[in-house]
C-alpha cells in the first residue's frame, strides 16, 4: 500500500487525463472555426497519451494506491485499456456525426464534449481501481453526473432532453438507495473497504446482510442495466445521440462490472481456488437477477422497432450474462469476464457505429428505415450484420468464444460439485441465445430480405466512419479464430489487489 | 485515373484497378489504412501474447524441446531434462504412451537422480514398423518426484514422427480461399462468376479424389492414431484446452468425398440464377457452407466440430432467405431459430463433457485439466461412472441433450418441421445440399459424438432411438403420400429414409450400422437426384404441384428415364443403392428390435406406394396442352445432364458394387463397436 506522494506514480493514467480536461478546455476557448477536429483530435490524443502512461507505469504485482483508496493492478490496467479504446473510437465517431455535434454549433462544443469525455473515462477507469466505499461513490457519481450531462448533449432534440431527465432522476435515486446501502455496509464492515465490506454484507445474517446488499444493488443495478433497475437504460440509449449511447453502452457497464466484481468477490483469493465463491443466498440471487436479466432483455427486444432500443435491450441481455461469471468458478470468473468484455465492446461498437454511420446519412432509426440497407449500403450493412451475429453468439466471430468462456465458467462451477442448479443456468443462457437470435436475426433480415425503396440512392458513408467500421468489424471476425492475444491479456489480467 | 493499360495488364489486375479506381480515392485511402491499424492492432496483441504465459504448477523440470518432431524414419532426437530446482529431483520413470503400436522407442529410465542445476539425456528414435501409419503420434510421459516431497509430477513430452499431411486443411479450406477472389472479381462480368464458383468447387472435389484415393480402408485403431488418417493436429486455443484436430476414418470419408461433389454439383445446378440477383453474394454463402459442411465431417475435436456446425446455419439463412421461393423469409428464420436451438443444446453436452472429462496433455506437450478431443474422451474417457445430475445419470443426461441436439438435423419426428418448409422454399442447389449433405451431418454427429463417447447411455437409449427411427420411416412415408407438392414429398421421404438409418443405428450390430452409414451416402446421392430432377421441371414450368403434370415422359423421353431411376432408387429397388442400405439396416435390426423392424419394412411398402405414385402423376398419363408448347424439345440440356449423370452413375454402381464403400464403412463401425463392447465381426442382429 503506497502513501499518497508515492501514488502519483502509478496514478498517471488519471493524471494525463486529468491534464488533458484542461488543455482541451483551454484549446476550445482560444481556437477558432474547424476547432471539432482540434478539440476531439486532442481529445483521442490525450487518451494514446494515458494509454501509454498506463503501459509505462505497470508493475508485476498489485498494489494499493492513497492508503488503500485504490487499487493499481492488472485487473484495473485492463479496464482502463477498455475506455480508452472505447473513448478513442466514441471521440473519432463523433467528429463526424451530426447528432452530437451538429454543424452549427458543434465547433463550439466540441471542447466541451471532448472534456466530458475524458472525464467520463477518467471516472470509468477509477470505478475499476476503486477499493474503498467512499471512492466507488465518487467515482460512480462522477461517471453518471457526466453520463447525464452527455445524455442530453444534444441542445435541439427534445428527446436527448428527455433522456437526460429521465437518466438523472433515477439515477439520483439509485445512488442515494446505494449510499444508504454503503453507510449500513459500514456499520456492518467497520471499514472503508470496499473488498470487507462486500465480504462482511454476504457473510453477514440475511435479514441485515440482505437489505445492505439490496440497496447496495440498487446503484451497482443501475449502472450494469441490470433486472429491476434497467428501466432507464432503452429511453437514455434512444434518446441520447447514437456516439454517446454506445459511449454508454460499454464504458459505465465494463467499470460496473469491475467495481461490482471488486465488491463481491474481491475479498476472497479466488484466484488461486481456495475461495469457494459467494455463499449460497447472494449466489442465488445473483443468479436470479441474471436470469430475469436475460430473458427480459430477449424478450423486450423481439418487440422493439426502433434499432437503438432493440441495442439497448440486447446491451441488458449482455448484462444478464456477464452477471453469470459472479456465480461461476472463481478460478475462471475473472478470464471469463475479461474476454467477454474485451470482445463485446468490439462487437458492440461496431453495431452502434454502423448505427451512427447510416443516422448521419440520413437513414431513420426504425427498422422500417433499415428495409433494403443490404443494397443501398452494402458495407455498413454488412459490419452490422457481422456485429449482430457476433452479438448472437455464433461461430465463427468473436461473440462464440465470449459465450463460450461465461458458460463454460458457471459449467465448471456445476462440475465441481456446486450441483445441478448451474447446468440449469447454463440451459437458461444458452436457450437466451436462441431467443436473441430472433431479434438479431431480423434485423438482418430487414436490411437484406426487405424491398426498401425502389428510387432510393446508394449510400456513400464518410471515409473516417468506413474506417472505424472496419476498425471494430475486424477484430470482431479475427477474435473468433485467433483468440489467443486477448485470452492471454484476460489471464494475465486476473490480478485484483485484495484490500487492506 | 490509373492507367489499366500496362504492358503486365493481366485482366484480372487491369480489373481491379478499374474496380478501385470507381471507389472514391479517399475512401480507398482510408481503408488502406483502417487494414493498416487493424493489423497493427492484432500484432500489437500478439507481443503480449508472446510474452510469458500464465503459469501453471511450477514443476521443478524443464525439458527441451517440449514436443520432438521426426520427419525422417530411422531418426533419433535428443531430449534434454533442466533440473531448475536448487536441490537434486528423481525422475521415477519415463514411459512412451500412445494409442495402438508405438512407430517410436525411448530410453527408458527409472529413479535417476538428477543434481541441483544438472541435466539427463534421453533418445527417442522414429523407427515406423507399420507402412500404413504414415502419421505417427505418441507421448513420453516423465514422472518427476521435486524435492522434499512424496507425490509426482506429470511432464509430457509430444512426439510427433512421420509426413505432415496437411491435404484434409487445403481440402477444408480452399472454398474460403475462393471468397476473396469472388469479391475481387470485376463487377460488370457476373457470368464469369459461376465459372469461378465452379473451378473453386473443383478444387476440393480433385482433393477428396486423391484423398479416396490414398486412404486406406483396412487401417483400423489397433494400427495406431485412433484409427484415422491423415491427421492435423495443433493447439488452437489454449485458454480453452481447443485443438485443431482433423482427421478421416471409414465413417467420414465417404460422406467428404459425397459433400465435395455435391457441392460442385449444386454450382453447376446454380446455373439458371441470372446475374441479377447478385451472384457474387449467392456463391460466397454457398463456399461457406461448403467450408462449414466439410469441416464437420473432419474436425475431431469437439470445440472445432461446433465451429463448422454452427458455421453452416448463417449461409443457410441468406440462401434460402434471399434466393428461395414465396415463402422463404418464413422458411429462413424457422431453419435458423430451430437449428440453433439443437445446436445450443450441442453446445451444453460438450462444455459439459469437458468438464467431466480426466486431465491429459495437448500435442504439444503441455498440460491440460480437461480435454475436448474426440478421440481421447472416446476411448480415455469413461462417463458411465460420473455422479447423477436432475435424476438422471450424468452420461444419460448429456446423451440427450446430444441426441436432441442432433436429431433436430436429421430431422427425427417430432422434430422435423422446420425441413418441409426450408426445402420447398429453398432454391434448387440449396435443396440438394440440404438434403443431401446437411441431414447426414446430424445422423454422423450422433454416431461420431453420442454413440462413441457414451456407449452405455446409447445402449440405455438404444430402444427410443428405434421406436423413433420406425416412426419417422412410417410417418415421413405417410405423408410423402398425401403430399401434391413435389418438392415437399421429395422432403418428407427424406424424414423417411433417414428413418431407416436411425433404426440401424440403435440396433448396434455391425450389419445394421454398416447399413446405416451405406444409406446416408446412399441417400445423399439419390436426393440430390431427386430435387435436381424437380428443379428440372420447375425451371421450365414454374409449377411443382403433381396435379399439374401428366404425361410429362411423352415429350422429355430422357428426363423421364433419370426421373423413373431417381424414384427407384428412391424406393429401394434392388441394384440401386438404395436397396443395400435399407436392407442391410432392416436385417441387423431385426434379431433386436423386432416390432420397430417390422413396422419400418411396411414404410417400404409405402415408399414404393408414393414413388411409383409420383413416376406415374408427373411421367404417365396425358400432358395436359399448356405445357406442350414449353416442354417439347426442351429435354434435359447438357448442364442439367453433367449434374446428373455422375449421381445416376454413382446410384447404379453403388447398388450393383457396394464392396468398396462398404468395407470402409465396415471397419469405422468396427472400430465404434469394439469400443461399446459390443461385437464388431459377423453378422449379429439374432440372424
Amino acid at each position: 500500500m503506497l502513501g499518497n506522494a508515492a501514488s502519483l506514480g502509478p496514478f498517471a493514467f488519471e493524471l494525463v487525463l486529468a491534464a488533458g480536461i484542461f488543455v482541451v478546455l483551454g484549446v476550445g476557448l482560444l481556437a477558432r472555426a474547424g476547432s471539432r477536429r482540434v478539440a476531439l483530435g486532442l481529445t483521442v490524443v490525450t487518451l494514446a497519451g494515458a494509454t501509454v502512461a498506463l503501459l509505462g507505469t505497470a508493475a508485476p504485482q498489485a498494489r494499493g494506491l492513497f492508503g488503500g483508496l485504490l487499487a493499481r493492478d492488472a485487473f484495473g490496467d485492463f479496464f482502463k485499456l477498455l475506455a480508452a479504446v472505447a473513448g478513442v473510437l466514441v471521440a473519432l465517431a463523433s467528429i463526424a456525426s451530426e447528432e452530437v455535434l451538429d454543424h452549427r454549433d458543434g465547433d463550439r462544443d466540441a471542447a466541451e464534449y471532448g472534456a466530458l469525455l475524458l472525464a467520463v473515462v477518467m471516472g470509468a477507469g477509477l470505478m475499476a481501481s476503486a477499493t474503498d466505499l467512499l471512492t466507488a461513490t465518487l467515482s460512480i457519481e462522477l461517471v453518471s453526473i457526466l453520463s447525464y450531462v452527455l445524455a442530453a448533449f444534444s441542445r435541439r432534440s427534445s428527446r436527448s432532453a428527455e433522456a437526460g431527465l429521465k437518466y438523472v432522476i433515477y439515477g439520483g435515486v439509485a445512488t442515494g438507495t446505494m449510499l444508504y446501502g454503503f453507510s449500513l455496509l459500514y456499520g456492518l464492515a467497520g471499514s472503508t473497504d470496499l473488498a470487507a465490506a462486500g465480504r462482511a454484507a454476504t457473510h453477514a445474517p440475511v435479514m441485515v446482510g440482505g437489505t445492505a446488499l439490496a440497496l447496495v444493488m440498487a446503484g451497482l443495478g443501475f449502472k450494469l442495466a441490470v433486472v429491476p433497475f434497467h428501466t432507464w437504460c432503452p429511453d437514455v440509449y434512444e434518446g441520447a445521440p447514437t456516439p454517446i449511447a454506445a459511449l454508454f453502452s460499454i464504458v459505465p457497464k465494463a467499470a460496473g462490472f469491475a467495481l461490482a466484481y471488486r465488491f463481491f468477490l474481491g475479498a476472497g483469493a479466488g484466484l488461486d481456488g481456495v475461495d469457494a465463491g459467494l455463499p449460497q443466498p447472494t449466489s442465488a440471487a445473483l443468479a436470479a437477477v441474471a436470469v430475469a436479466t436475460m430473458t427480459f432483455g430477449n424478450l423486450a427486444a423481439l418487440a422493439q422497432q426502433n434499432v437503438k432500443r432493440l441495442l439497448a435491450y440486447s446491451s441488458i441481455a449482455h448484462a444478464g450474462n456477464l452477471l453469470l461469471v459472479f456465480v461461476a468458478a472463481p478460478g475462471a470468473a475473472v478470464p471469463a469476464l475479461l474476454t467477454y468484455l474485451g470482445i463485446y465492446l468490439f462487437m458492440n461498437l461496431a453495431a452502434f457505429l454502423a448505427v451512427v454511420a447510416l443516422v448521419r446519412e440520413g437513414v431513420g432509426e426504425t427498422l422500417d428505415d433499415f428495409a433494403g440497407l443490404g443494397r443501398r449500403a452494402p458495407v455498413p450493412a454488412l459490419c452490422l450484420t457481422i456485429a449482430l451475429i457476433s452479438l448472437a453468439g455464433l461461430p465463427p466471430l468473436a461473440g462464440f468464444p465470449a459465450k463460450y468462456a461465461v458458460i463454460a465458467a458457471v459449467i465448471a462451477r456445476g462440475a465441481a460439485g456446486g450441483g445441478a442448479l448451474f447446468f440449469v443456468l447454463a440451459l437458461v443462457a444458452v436457450l437466451n441465445t436462441v431467443v436473441s437470435l430472433g431479434y438479431y436475426a431480423r434485423v438482418a433480415r430487414v436490411m437484406y430480405f426487405g424491398a426498401g425503396h425502389p428510387h432510393a440512392q446508394v449510400i456513400r458513408l464518410a471515409p473516417l466512419h468506413t474506417v472505424l467500421l472496419l476498425v471494430t468489424t475486424i477484430p470482431t471476425v479475427l477474435l473468433g479464430v485467433y483468440l489467443a492475444p486477448l485470452s492471454s491479456l484476460a489471464a494475465r489480467s486476473a490480478q485484483l489487489w485484495p484490500g487492506r | 485515373m490509373r492507367n489499366a493499360k500496362s504492358p503486365m495488364s493481366w485482366s484480372c489486375w487491369s480489373s481491379v484497378s478499374s474496380w478501385s479506381s470507381r471507389v472514391p480515392r479517399a475512401t480507398l485511402r482510408w481503408s488502406k489504412r483502417a487494414v493498416v491499424v487493424a493489423v497493427a492492432v492484432v500484432a500489437l496483441g500478439m507481443a503480449p501474447a508472446r510474452a510469458a504465459e500464465p503459469g501453471a504448477d511450477p514443476v521443478p523440470i524443464a525439458v527441451s524441446p517440449g514436443a520432438l518432431t521426426f520427419d525422417q524414419p530411422n531418426q533419433a532426437r535428443q531430449l534434454t531434462i533442466h533440473n531448475r530446482a536448487g536441490a537434486p529431483v528423481t525422475v521415477r520413470a519415463a514411459r512412451l504412451v500412445s494409442m495402438g503400436d508405438p512407430d517410436f522407442s525411448v530410453d527408458l529410465v527409472a529413479n535417476r537422480l538428477i543434481a541441483a542445476d544438472g541435466t539427463l539425456s534421453l533418445k527417442a528414435a522414429y523407427t515406423p514398423r507399420v507402412a500404413a501409419r504414415r502419421q505417427s503420434f505418441a507421448a513420453i510421459e516423465l514422472e518427476v518426484q521435486p524435492p522434499g516431497q512424496t507425490a509426482t509430477q506429470m511432464v509430457t513430452v509430444a512426439l510427433r514422427g512421420g509426413e505432415e499431411l496437411d491435404l484434409l486443411s487445403w481440402l477444408i479450406f480452399a472454398p474460403l480461399l475462393g471468397l476473396p477472389l469472388l469479391w475481387l472479381w470485376p463487377r460488370g462480368r457476373e457470368e464469369g462468376l459461376r465459372w469461378l464458383a465452379l473451378a473453386v468447387t473443383a478444387v476440393p472435389l480433385a482433393l477428396a479424389a486423391k484423398l479416396l484415393y490414398e486412404f486406406d480402408p483396412g487401417f483400423t485403431r489397433v494400427q495406431g492414431n485412433f484409427g484415422y488418417q491423415f491427421v492435423q493436429h495443433l493447439v488452437w486455443i489454449r485458454a480453452f484446452n481447443v485443438e485443431y484436430h482433423v482427421g478421416v476414418d471409414g465413417l467420414s470419408i465417404g460422406l467428404v468425398a459425397l459433400t465435395a461433389l455435391i457441392s460442385m454439383i449444386a454450382v453447376v445446378a446454380s446455373w439458371s440464377i441470372p446475374t441479377t440477383r447478385n451472384l457474387r453474394g449467392y456463391f460466397a454463402m454457398l463456399l461457406l457452407l461448403e467450408t462449414g459442411m466439410l469441416g464437420v465431417f473432419v474436425a475431431l475435436d469437439l470445440f472445432l466440430f461446433y465451429v463448422f456446425w454452427e458455421l453452416v446455419l448463417v449461409p443457410m439463412f441468406f440462401l434460402i432467405g434471399l434466393w428461395g421461393g414465396p415463402r422463404r423469409e418464413y422458411a429462413a428464420l424457422k431453419f435458423f431459430l430451430y437449428t440453433l436451438l439443437g445446436s445450443v443444446l450441442i453446445l451444453l453436452a460438450v462444455i459439459a463433457l469437458y468438464y467431466a472429462s480426466a486431465p491429459t496433455t495437448l500435442v504439444d506437450g503441455s498440460a491440460a485439466a480437461h480435454t475436448l478431443d474426440i478421440p481421447r474422451l472416446v476411448y480415455i474417457d469413461d462417463f458411465s461412472k460420473h455422479p447423477a445430475l436432475l435424476g438422471l445419470k450424468f452420461a444419460h443426461l448429456i446423451w440427450v441433450l446430444l441426441f436432441v441436439g442432433f436429431a433436430i438435423k436429421v430431422p427425427v419426428v417430432p422434430l422435423h418441421t422446420w425441413l418441409p418448409d426450408a426445402h420447398v422454399e429453398a432454391p434448387t442447389a440449396v435443396s440438394v445440399i440440404l438434403a443431401s449433405i446437411l441431414l447426414k451431418m446430424g445422423t454422423y454427429g450422433m454416431l461420431r459424438i453420442a454413440w462413441a463417447i457414451l456407449p452405455e447411455a446409447t445402449r440405455w437409449a438404444a430402444t427410443a432411438v428405434a421406436v423413433l427411427g420406425a416412426i419417422s420411416v412410417v410417418y415421413g412415408a405417410f405423408c410423402a403420400l398425401g403430399q401434391t407438392d413435389l418438392k415437399r414429398l421429395v422432403a418428407y421421404s427424406s424424414i423417411s429414409h433417414l428413418g431407416y438409418c436411425l433404426l440401424g443405428m440403435a440396433a448396434l450390430t455391425p450389419i445394421a450400422m454398416s447399413g446405416a452409414v451405406y444409406q446416408m451416402i446412399s441417400h445423399g446421392v439419390v436426393s440430390a437426384m431427386l430435387f435436381l430432377l424437380v428443379g428440372v421441371l420447375y425451371d421450365r414450368t414454374h409449377e411443382r404441384g403433381l396435379d399439374a403434370f401428366g404425361g410429362v415422359a411423352t415429350v422429355m423421353p430422357r428426363y423421364a428415364i433419370m426421373f423413373a431411376l431417381a424414384f427407384l432408387a428412391s424406393l429401394g429397388l434392388p441394384g440401386l443403392s438404395g436397396f443395400i442400405g435399407e436392407l442391410m439396416a432392416l436385417l441387423g435390426s431385426f434379431g433386436k428390435f423386432r416390432v420397430s423392424t417390422i413396422v419400418a419394412a411396411l414404410g417400404l411398402v409405402l415408399g414404393a406406394a408414393y414413388n411409383l405414385a409420383a413416376i406415374r402423376r408427373v411421367q404417365l398419363g396425358a400432358l395436359p396442352e399448356r405445357w406442350r408448347g414449353v416442354l417439347t424439345g426442351h429435354d434435359l440440356t447438357a448442364r442439367e445432364w453433367v449434374s446428373l449423370v455422375p449421381l445416376a452413375v454413382l446410384t447404379v454402381a453403388l447398388g450393383l458394387y457396394p464392396s468398396p464403400l462398404l468395407d470402409a464403412a465396415r471397419v469405422g463401425v468396427a472400430d465404434l463397436l469394439t469400443r461399446m463392447g459390443l461385437p464388431s465381426t459377423g453378422l449379429g442382429g439374432g440372424l
